[in-house]
């Protein structure tokens, strides 16, 4: 068995949220270790810190301490510019309402990403966004607005819109949270067929078993820790 | 560039009532701003039109003759009486009058002999001061044939037109014969030939035209003249030009701005007025931008902060809503000037304008300016709400 190259390295990541005796620990020292085309399920109960810890490892959030490595990259100590750059390159997020702009087409929200980081669209994008859209099984939705597709297509078009850059990491923060049985398999299946397919690492929070068991790794994380699989 | 414009309109467009709305309120103040400035030129137009239409731009007289200081004597300075036994006369004028003509500003070159006469009708006397012009330019100063109204405005040899009220007062009529006795003694007889009504209480009660020739006869000036009037194109050149002709004449030189100081101050604190009135009207459009940005950007929160996370950068976020703002200001800018623009167009112009009438300018509606001007506000009214959006925490702004 090949073992993939390591992606993402934390080392006693910790996060504390205010000062003094307001302040809230909310990650203790965790250590972790990702490799390239993982499927990885983030378990926990509500309140164990698995969103603070997807934020911290999407760069939108900065630790308290420890060290945050990506592709060779210290993202700890990079500045806001260097890590919005890394974050548009290299890192794609699904979160669990769909968070689509109401104004742009399914193309469109598909084609962001790539647009906002280059400061305009290009027929490339759009391309890529609608080849996107048909992998996703939507290729009759691409010039729908979100208004008027389902939860679960709505949940297909930000899958397809968090790999528009090709990132090596997809960062799923409770993915099919929102969504029934039928479409949170639908959008599960997406995912699964897609990490196969590109090799993107994907890390995926929830706490819904159904889901986690369709990943080949679970770490579970219990008040701030890693408790299994880290 | 091109992506946030994009992005711009669309957030335009996915509110159109409260766009046009927003839009509608920059084109009133955009609006208000021509419709004073057309108002505020207008009426100093109009004001300046009516003080200088009657009077002359630029008057050229002999300078007067100032005591000669002899050398002092042991500390004391002797000095020689004016001489008055000469009168102040051009004595040398027909050269003067193709130099002046060709000056450039100058329309219009009136020679006149002056001075001050009795009428006298029976036992009634009146004081009056006497203009006498060749006849070819008796309107040139004055349009006093388009104010005749009654008789004719010839100016034959025996001839003098009197102002309305004069008439009235010595019960005058066209046709009859009065007498005229001038400072000098001279006495001659002269037929009323017209009756003007200028509109001017002094001209219409003390001023009478008579011919060139026979006012030279009355003053006994037998070659000289008392004084050269002009007119001038533009009349806010008369300064100017009156220095110009100072030099190359060598006489005394007033402007008409010299003596009309009072209305250059009223223009002026009416400029201002205007002034200020058009700063509120712009102040009104940015803080009325900013506000429809902020609230905005309030409703856009997540959506930025979800650009944010995907790689936009806060240069685009800004990019964004100022451009936004910008759009709102130009499009709010180019309506209210085409508003402006036909509202003002039911205005006569200055010169037709009826007493109590608004004197609305609409060539001084400064309309490039306020359209410029409203679309760098708008801009610049955006720029803060726009650097606050591009601070928004993106995981704050989609609730993670």
């Amino acid at each position: 068995m090949t073992v993939e190259p390591l992606l993402l390295t934390a080392r006693g990541l910790t996060k504390t949220f205010g000062q003094g005796e307001a302040s809230a620990t909310v990650l203790h020292g965790i250590d972790l270790d990702l490799r390239r085309g993982e499927l990885t399920a983030l378990l926990g109960p509500s309140g164990s810190g698995k969103s603070t810890l997807l934020t911290i490892l999407g760069t939108l959030l900065r630790p308290t301490s420890g060290r945050h490595e990506m592709l060779g990259t210290d993202l700890a100590t990079a500045s806001d510019a260097e890590r919005t750059r890394f974050r548009s390159r290299n890192i794609g997020f699904v979160f669990q309402f769909h968070h689509l702009l109401p104004d742009l087409s399914a193309t469109e929200n598909v084609m962001m990403p790539a647009a906002a980081a280059a400061g305009r669209e290009t027929a490339e994008m759009r391309s890529r966004a609608r080849g996107l859209l048909d992998a996703v099984g939507l290729s009759d939705r691409r010039d729908y607005r979100p208004a008027a597709l389902s939860g679960g297509q709505r949940q297909r078009v930000a899958v397809a819109r968090a790999l528009m850059n090709r990132p090596a990491l997809v960062l799923a923060d409770e993915p099919t949270g929102n969504l029934d049985r039928q479409a949170a398999d639908q959008v599960m299946a997406l995912i699964d067929r897609i990490n196969a397919e590109t090799g993107t690492c994907f890390l995926i929070s929830t706490h819904d078993e159904h889901i986690s068991g369709r990943c080949r790794r679970r770490i579970e994380l219990l008040d701030g820790q890693v408790v299994a699989g880290g | 560039m091109r992506y946030a414009a994009k992005i711009a309109v669309r957030h335009l467009l996915s509110s159109p009532g409260q766009s046009a709305l927003l839009t509608t309120g920059v084109a009133l103040g955009v609006a208000v701003f021509i419709f004073m400035s057309a108002l505020i030129g207008g009426l100093a137009t109009l004001l300046t039109l009516r003080t200088v239409g009657s009077i002359p731009h630029v008057v050229l007289e002999m300078r007067p003759r100032d005591p000669a200081i002899l050398a002092g004597i042991d500390g004391a300075q002797i000095a020689v009486q004016r001489d008055l036994s000469r009168r102040e006369q051009i004595a040398v004028w027909q050269p003067l009058i193709p130099l002046i003509g060709e000056t450039p500003g100058v329309i219009g070159v009136s020679p006149q002999i002056r001075g001050n006469a009795f009428v006298e009708r029976g036992q009634a006397i009146a004081a009056v001061s006497v203009v006498g012009v060749l006849p070819a330019n008796l309107s040139l100063i004055a349009d006093v044939a388009s104010a005749i109204v009654a008789g004719s405005p010839d100016l034959p040899i025996d001839g003098i037109l009197i102002g309305r009220t004069l008439a009235g007062d010595l019960g005058l009529r066209v046709g009859q014969i009065v007498r005229l006795r001038s400072e000098r003694d001279r006495e001659r007889s002269f037929r009323i030939g017209g009756v003007f009504a200028l509109g001017i209480a002094s001209a219409d009660r003390q001023t009478v035209y008579m011919n060139f020739t026979a006012a030279r006869a009355l003053f006994d000036l037998p070659s000289g003249i008392s004084r050269i009037e002009i007119k001038v194109d533009p009349v806010t050149d008369a300064p100017r030009i009156a220095a110009v002709l100072r030099r190359a004449t060598g006489l005394k030189t007033t402007a008409w701005t010299d003596e009309n100081a009072q209305l250059f101050e009223a223009l002026d604190a009416q400029g201002r007025t205007g002034a200020i009135i058009k700063l509120f009207a712009l102040v009104t459009i940015v803080v009325g931008i900013a506000s429809a940005m902020l609230l905005s950007i309030v409703r856009r929160r997540g959506e930025v902060g979800i650009m944010r996370a995907m790689g936009a950068s806060k240069r685009l976020v800004i990019a964004i809503f100022v451009l936004e703002g910008t759009l709102i200001g130009a499009a709010g800018a180019v309506s209210g000037a085409l508003l402006a623009w036909f509202t003002l167009a039911s205005f006569p112009p200055i010169g037709e304008v009826a007493p109590g009438g608004l004197p609305i300018d609409r060539t001084q509606g400064q309309f490039l300016i306020a359209v410029l001007l409203t679309i760098i506000a708008a801009a610049f009214a955006s720029l803060l709400p726009a650097r606050q959006a591009a601070g928004i925490d993106p995981v704050e702004a989609i609730g993670q």
